[in-house]
This record gives C-alpha cells, sequence and structure tokens, in this order.
C-alpha cells in the first residue's frame, strides 16, 4: 500500500469533461481515473478503458449453470435413484427445461454480480480514498498521477484552461482498507509494536 | 457524443429546472429529515398487521394448518390464491427494470427503483404462503436437492411444484441482486452528504466502498444490461411456472393451454396497479412529482390498459374453448360453476370480469389516464380484480369435482387464513416504509444520466439541433 502524488480536476459539465479529456491525454498525461456521478457513456473509451469483459464471465456462469441443473438432475432421476413417475421415461428432458433454465440464470447473475464486486473491489466495509466528495453528487473528477517528470503547475494549468471549476494536488492511498467512512485513521498505518 | 438528441415534441422525464446538485438533494432530503407524522401512522398500522399476522401464524403452527377452513375438497383455498395474488404483483419491478431497460424506455428511471424494491417485497410475501402451508415448517429443507440420510431420496424434478421453487427463489435473488446493484452509487451519494457520523458509517457500510470510477461504471452498465437480459426471460418464466401448477394438473378448469400467457399478462397488470398505487403516494409524500411525473403515470396506465385487455382476451378465449371442446366437465367449470351468478362463487367470477376487464378500458382516454385520482382508484380496483382471478381460478375449479358426494360445502376463510392475509400486507407495507426512510426512491444516478437529454431545462437546447442539417448533426456527434 503506496501513498501517491495526484492532480485533480473538477468539472462540472459532461461538455466540458469530454475536450479537457482529450487535451489531457493529447498532452501526454496518463488519466489515472475520472469519478462521476452516473455511467457517463463514452467515457470508458475516451479514457482510452478496454471494454469489460464482465459479459464473457457471465456466459460462462450461466452455461455453468445449465450444465449444473442437466448433469445435477440426469445423474440423480436416472442413476442415482431413478423413481417411476407413471412409467414415463426416466430421462424425461422436456421437464427439467423450467429448472435448467433457472438456474442458468440464477448462477450468471450471482456469479457476474460476485465478479463485479471483486473487480471493482466492492463489499461491506471496504473503504477508498475519495478525491472529491461531491464525485457523487455533481462533479467529473479527473485525476492524474504524479510521476517524476510530472510539471504539476503546468498540468494544473492545463486542467484550470480546459475548464475546471476546482484544481488541488493530493497526495493518496490508491487501494482500498477496511475502514469506516466516519473516521479517517487507517488501520495499516502507524502499527507501532506493542510491547 | 455523450448528448444523445431528443426531440422536444417528447414529453420531459424530469420537470423543473433541475442541476445535477438539485436531483440528489430533492432524492436524498427525505431520508434525512425525520419521517412525517403520516409516516408514522403508516408504519404503525403496518407493524399491527404484521403483528396479528405472527399471531394468526404461530396458530398455525401450533395447531397446523387445520386453523384454515381448507376442507379435503378446497385444498387450496385463499393460501394459494394470495400466494398467486403477491407473486403477480412481484412482476412489475422487474418488468419495468429489465424489459424496459432492454427497450431503451427512458421513463423507467423515474419508477424503477420503488417498483424493483416492491417486487422483493412482494415476492417475500408470496412466499410466505407455501413455506407456512407446509405444515410442519420445520422440515422446509426438505424442498430442497441435497444427499440426505433418506436414502437419499430426492425431490421430483418432474413436478410444476418443484419448477415453482427454482423459479421463484432465482427470482428473487436475482431481482434483489439487480436492485442493490443498482443502489450502490446512490447509497454512496447518501453517504458522501451525511452529516451525521451514524449515518456515513452505516451508508459507508452498504455502499461498499462505491467511488464512481469509470471503469467500475463500465462494469457497471455491462452488469445491468446483462442481468436485464437475463431478467427478462425471467420474468415471464416465473408466472409461466407458476401457472403450470394449474395447467400440468388435469383438473377442469385449469387444465388448460392458455395459462402461461394468460398469467403473464395477468401478473404485469395487477404488478403496474401495485406501482401505481404505491407511487402516486410516495410522490405525494416526499414531493416527487418532478420526477415521476404525469407522463410516467399515463405511460403505466398504457401498459394497464394493454395487459389488461390481453386478460380479458384470455377469458373469453378460455369460455370459447369451454364450449367448443363440448367437454362436459370443462362446460360445468365455466358455465355452470363461473359465468353463472347464481351459482355459489359467481360474485367473485362477475366481481374479476368488472374489475379486470371493463373497468381498465376507461385507460382508452387520455384525460382518463392523466387524472391521479382516478389512477389510484382504478389500481386499487385492479388488484382487487387480480385476487378475484386466481380465487376463481383456484376455489371454484375445485369446490365441486366429480364426485358430487365429495362436493365441498360453502367454503369461506377463518380468521386466521384471513389474519395471515392481512400479515402480509403488514409484512409489504412495513419494509416498503423502512424502504422509503432510508433508501433514495428514485434512481438518483440513472435520473441524472437522462436528464441531460430529457429535463425540462435541458428540452430548451434542443431547439438548435432540430434546424440542424443531418450533416451538421452527425459531423458535430461523431466520436
Amino acid at each position: 500500500m503506496a501513498k501517491k502524488k495526484f492532480v485533480v480536476g473538477c468539472f462540472d459539465e459532461e461538455a466540458v469533461l469530454f475536450p479537457a479529456v482529450k487535451k489531457v491525454r493529447t498532452a501526454g498525461y496518463k488519466i489515472h481515473d475520472v469519478y462521476t456521478p452516473y455511467a457517463v457513456h463514452g467515457l470508458d473509451h475516451a479514457i482510452g478503458l478496454r471494454e469489460t469483459s464482465l459479459h464473457t464471465a457471465g456466459f460462462i456462469y450461466g452455461m455453468t449453470g445449465t450444465a449444473t441443473a442437466l448433469g445435477g438432475i440426469s445423474w440423480i432421476l436416472t442413476y442415482d435413484w431413478p423413481l417411476n413417475f407413471g412409467g414415463k421415461p426416466h430421462f424425461a428432458l422436456p421437464a427439467w427445461i423450467p429448472i435448467t433454465f433457472e438456474l442458468t440464470v440464477l448462477f450468471a447473475a450471482v456469479g457476474m454480480t460476485l465478479t463485479f464486486c471483486y473487480l471493482c473491489q466492492l463489499a461491506p466495509f471496504v473503504k477508498k480514498h475519495h478525491f472529491h466528495p461531491r464525485a457523487t453528487d455533481d462533479l467529473f473528477v479527473m485525476v492524474i498521477e504524479c510521476t517524476a517528470k510530472t510539471n504539476v503547475d503546468d498540468l494544473q494549468g492545463l486542467l484550470k484552461s480546459s475548464g475546471a471549476v476546482e484544481v488541488d494536488v493530493q497526495v493518496a492511498e490508491e487501494g482500498w482498507w477496511i475502514g469506516r467512512y466516519d473516521k479517517d485513521e487507517m488501520p495499516f498505518e502507524n502499527k507501532t509494536a506493542v510491547a | 457524443m455523450h448528448l444523445k438528441y431528443e426531440s422536444q415534441l417528447r414529453e420531459p422525464l424530469v420537470y423543473g429546472e433541475k442541476t445535477y446538485h438539485q436531483v440528489t438533494e430533492d432524492i436524498i432530503r427525505p431520508i434525512e429529515v425525520k419521517p412525517s407524522k403520516l409516516w408514522y401512522i403508516g408504519f404503525f398500522i403496518s407493524v399491527a398487521l404484521l403483528t396479528f399476522g405472527v399471531y394468526c401464524i404461530y396458530r398455525d403452527v401450533t395447531y397446523g394448518i387445520g386453523q384454515w377452513n381448507l376442507n379435503k375438497t378446497v385444498g387450496w383455498g385463499w393460501d394459494i390464491t394470495n400466494f398467486v395474488w403477491w407473486i403477480g404483483i412481484g412482476h412489475a419491478g422487474t418488468l419495468i427494470s429489465a424489459i424496459l431497460l432492454l427497450f431503451r424506455q427512458g421513463w423507467r428511471t423515474g419508477v424503477n427503483r420503488a417498483a424493483e424494491a416492491m417486487t422483493i417485497f412482494a415476492v417475500i410475501c408470496a412466499g410466505q404462503f407455501p413455506i407456512w402451508h407446509m405444515g410442519r415448517v420445520w422440515l422446509c429443507f426438505f424442498i430442497f436437492p441435497y444427499p440426505n440420510t433418506r436414502g437419499p431420496v430426492w425431490i421430483n424434478f418432474n413436478s410444476p411444484l418443484l419448477w415453482d421453487v427454482f423459479a421463484i427463489s432465482t427470482y428473487f435473488t436475482v431481482s434483489l441482486l439487480f436492485w442493490y446493484s443498482g443502489l450502490i452509487p446512490d447509497l454512496a451519494s447518501v453517504r458522501d452528504r451525511a452529516k451525521t457520523k451514524l449515518r456515513k458509517h452505516l451508508y459507508g457500510i452498504v455502499s461498499f466502498g462505491w467511488t464512481g470510477s469509470t471503469k467500475h461504471w463500465q462494469r457497471h452498465e455491462s452488469l445491468s444490461l446483462v442481468l436485464a437480459g437475463l431478467a427478462t426471460p425471467l420474468v415471464l418464466s416465473v408466472h409461466t411456472i407458476v401457472s403450470f401448477d394449474f395447467a400440468t394438473s388435469v383438473i377442469p378448469g385449469w387444465h388448460t393451454t392458455i395459462f402461461p400467457p394468460y398469467f403473464v399478462a395477468g401478473a404485469i397488470f395487477s404488478g403496474f396497479a401495485m406501482v401505481q398505487s404505491l407511487l402516486l403516494v410516495v410522490r405525494r409524500v416526499y414531493g416527487l412529482q418532478d420526477y415521476i411525473t404525469i407522463g410516467h403515470i399515463e405511460a403505466m396506465n398504457k401498459v394497464i390498459v394493454l395487459t389488461g385487455s390481453i386478460v380479458g382476451c384470455a377469458y373469453l378465449t378460455e369460455l370459447f374453448m369451454a364450449w367448443y371442446s363440448q367437454n362436459k366437465y370443462e362446460g360445468y367449470a365455466f358455465f355452470y360453476s363461473r359465468a353463472n351468478l347464481f351459482s355459489p362463487y359467481g360474485w367473485a367470477y362477475y366481481g374479476m370480469m368488472a374489475c379486470n376487464v371493463l373497468s381498465p378500458q376507461i385507460f382508452w382516454f387520455r384525460k382518463m389516464r392523466r387524472n391521479v385520482t382516478v389512477t389510484f382508484f382504478m389500481s386499487v380496483l385492479v388488484n382487487v380484480g387480480m385476487w378475484f382471478e386466481r380465487f376463481v381460478i383456484i376455489v371454484t375449479s375445485i369446490y365441486r369435482d366429480y364426485l358430487p358426494s365429495s362436493w365441498s360445502v360453502y367454503y369461506r376463510p377463518t380468521i386466521f387464513e384471513l389474519g395471515f392475509y392481512l400479515g402480509t400486507f403488514g409484512l409489504f407495507f412495513t419494509c416498503f416504509f423502512l424502504f422509503s426512510k432510508y433508501f433514495p426512491v428514485i434512481a438518483i444516478a440513472e435520473i441524472k444520466h437522462v436528464l441531460k437529454t430529457s429535463g425540462e431545462s435541458y428540452k430548451d437546447n434542443m431547439g438548435k439541433i432540430e434546424v440542424q442539417q443531418p450533416e451538421e448533426f452527425a459531423h458535430e456527434y461523431a466520436h
């Protein structure tokens, strides 16, 4: 867990944000992230993110569900304990379609949601650094990580000239930790051994 | 680019000169202030009903379901009627959030959150009926397939009752995931503006550390879209499978192939009616008329008149098929037991026809669709009608079977059967009151998303786009 230095520019209009993103990227800076109050369509491509493959994971989970249902029911009703229901065939595939379908959906939905939470590192009691509290309200917060070569003043000027309403520099932890939102302490810091 | 063009001719989805901040403010304010007196009154009435329901269930478990007036002939009475009724109501939420998402219906954003919550609570209420009907409820885990010491004896995967178990538990899980994944960003909004420590801490826990990162939003969008794609056939499958409980039997009146589409239409019909009843109150109490507009109400009324007419068509088809088949048992079920005002349960059939088929036709008139009082009255009427429908299907089909000696005496519920039903109302409204107090009742992030194209004040900006040449437009908005 290392702290890094970031330059933060806040925008209040989607229409200003997009040209600003373009400008910052053409100037050669790498955008760490943009925090927005809602899903801004096209922003992911604008900051150069690749398409998510979450849906592929969903498909795999779904197929797992299908296989589980069909495999499980076939094994139970034809091999493990074949019951005679009015002389009907043991391998009664049409009657298994509803459960197969339900399990496909169930596996896909649960699997995808868990994967989503894992990829985004979302869980109860997880805390992250928030570059601006209004990022979930009405500000589009562009965060650029400073490297050794970054000229902070230049970058701040660039953000201001592209329409940022607030610009500042923050030293922050970029990962997540177990924490409470009403307290500022970071448990992994200042760990002094109790003798 | 980001700004999708929407014609000025379309009614705005959000009224007033709203900024993003105002949207947050308007929707979160009810969470941050003390609830009104009306909220407390409503909440205590709900809790009282719930308590009575719990008492009735205590009686059922202690003395057995002999507490209910069921008998050998009418083995399914109010209990299953109420189950199907609640499950039906639980269909609107996921329909609004999933099917309307796939159809790109912008108006869903105003109503989807509350409708999804309603779905979840309705499914919880529905689930109570089969669970407590088991009698020995402590053995209810027998319905799940698991390796056991009794053989292992497995459950019957060929039985529609088991399909129901899978369908409803899947539906509940998927709806819950869908609802909660949508809630996370909005709970983060509540957290980030919380003034008190406790609120910050609690909303910090439930918002899972959401930051609003672009990558997270991208995944979130993908997740909601795929969940919507999965939930769409799921919504249709759940009531289809509920209808299989009846349709796969050989009881005259149940044994009909029209049941699946007819039940699904009925479910959407009653679900939308319940959404109307709840949202008309919510928008009034929390002052959200700018977000849940008359346009939203009208759109839902259109769904009600459509599905109501489908249901009406199904009723008539059933009657026609009973006559056309020339099967005397079918004929007896439909023409003697149901469509006969002088039969013991004829009142229920005609009540159903009046509430479900005739009364929604009023919504062919635009003036009526846009009238809040009429809509509220109609929404209650539709749900009464849909209760009658389930009662008619269940009780009138079984109270007189093939053997006249086993015909039952007039079936009427006991106070405990009735109390159980009232108790689920208590449960439903207790949950809904708590939800409306502690959670944003409107999807904030989604409203902000449609605000720029469909907000009243932003529509004015569309004027200059409307006069543009297509080439100019394409040039300006291409990536």
